[in-house]
């Protein structure tokens, strides 16, 4: 299959190589952060570096490329960005709740006495 | 115009969605575009609880998306830094109280969306019979500087365009 990849010039090439790889990078990294992490509530931080920049990197070099390689305007990965941008904190919130909630339950499952504040913030100064 | 258009922001946005999908700026799609901006608003009205939205002050819902973005690359890269150099026994992960001003649900909405594309925040809930923010950090230094920085560089500028 040829996807004309040799007559992109090497001006339009080398920013879409650094964005790929700095965007599969950031994809490694957030992939490593769900691995490294010991509890839930940090491990949800992770994939956030992933949506956000990890995924912007590669589709802007999506852009970049498929714009200069049928050279014409390519920018419907924008509605990508969009519906993810919509999509993944509402996502974040829900599953943040629902692991609040779920040690709320075990908390109060075990009645021990002060321990029913999940979020235990830190002392009031 | 009301009545043909109860939400002009996404009668606009429907097109565009639909003009992007077919790549093309054709007469044909841009009459059937027009069509759905028209349709789907009205057919969905019912399904919004709340009035929309007049469209107010755009650039300061410019700024606060510009400024956002530049916080979130650079939290990307703090979080990416923590992953990789910090033990995970050292991250002091916690949750905070945020005491918000902000009343009105969109602005609200808003707010998490762009607190939770954040990484290294995430938006819990709005603590129940009181106004405050259940918001968890990722690595917590000082309370009162992410307090603060939410309150004035993402709340302010929301209330300015929201709440009046």
């Amino acid at each position: 299959m040829n996807l004309g990849i040799d007559t992109v010039t090497p001006w339009v090439g080398l920013p879409v190589v650094m964005l790929l790889l700095l965007g599969s990078i950031i994809v490694l990294i957030g992939a490593l952060g769900l691995v490294r992490l010991p509890n839930f509530y940090q491990r949800i931080h992770g994939p956030a570096i992933t949506i956000t920049l990890g995924a912007g990197c590669i589709l802007i070099a999506s852009m970049i490329f498929f714009t200069a390689l049928q050279s014409r305007l390519v920018i419907h990965e924008l509605l990508i960005t969009a519906f993810v941008l919509l999509t993944a904190p509402v996502v974040a919130m829900l599953i943040m709740r629902a692991a609040v909630y779920r040690d709320l339950r075990a908390a109060s499952r075990n009645h021990s006495p002060g321990s029913d504040e999940v979020y235990q913030f830190p002392r009031e100064k | 115009m009301n009545r043909w258009f109860p939400s002009p922001p996404l009668s606009i946005a429907l097109l565009t969605v639909w003009l992007l999908l077919n790549q093309s700026l054709a007469p044909a799609h841009l009459l059937l575009g027009t069509f759905l901006a028209v349709v789907v608003p009205l057919l969905s009205r019912p399904l919004r609880p709340l009035a929309p939205v007049p469209f107010r002050k755009p650039v300061v819902m410019a700024r606060l998306l510009a400024s956002s973005l530049v916080e979130i690359v650079r939290s990307c890269f703090n979080v990416s830094r923590i992953i990789l150099f910090t033990k995970p026994k050292g991250l002091n992960s916690q949750f905070i109280r945020v005491p918000l001003d902000l009343k009105n649900p969109h602005g609200l909405a808003l707010l998490s969306c762009l607190i939770n594309s954040t990484p290294g925040t995430v938006w819990v809930e709005i603590l129940p019979g009181t106004h405050d923010l259940a918001l968890h950090v990722f690595d917590l230094h000082d309370e009162q500087w992410w307090i603060d920085t939410i309150k004035t560089r993402y709340e302010q500028p929301l209330i300015e365009i929201f709440d009046y």
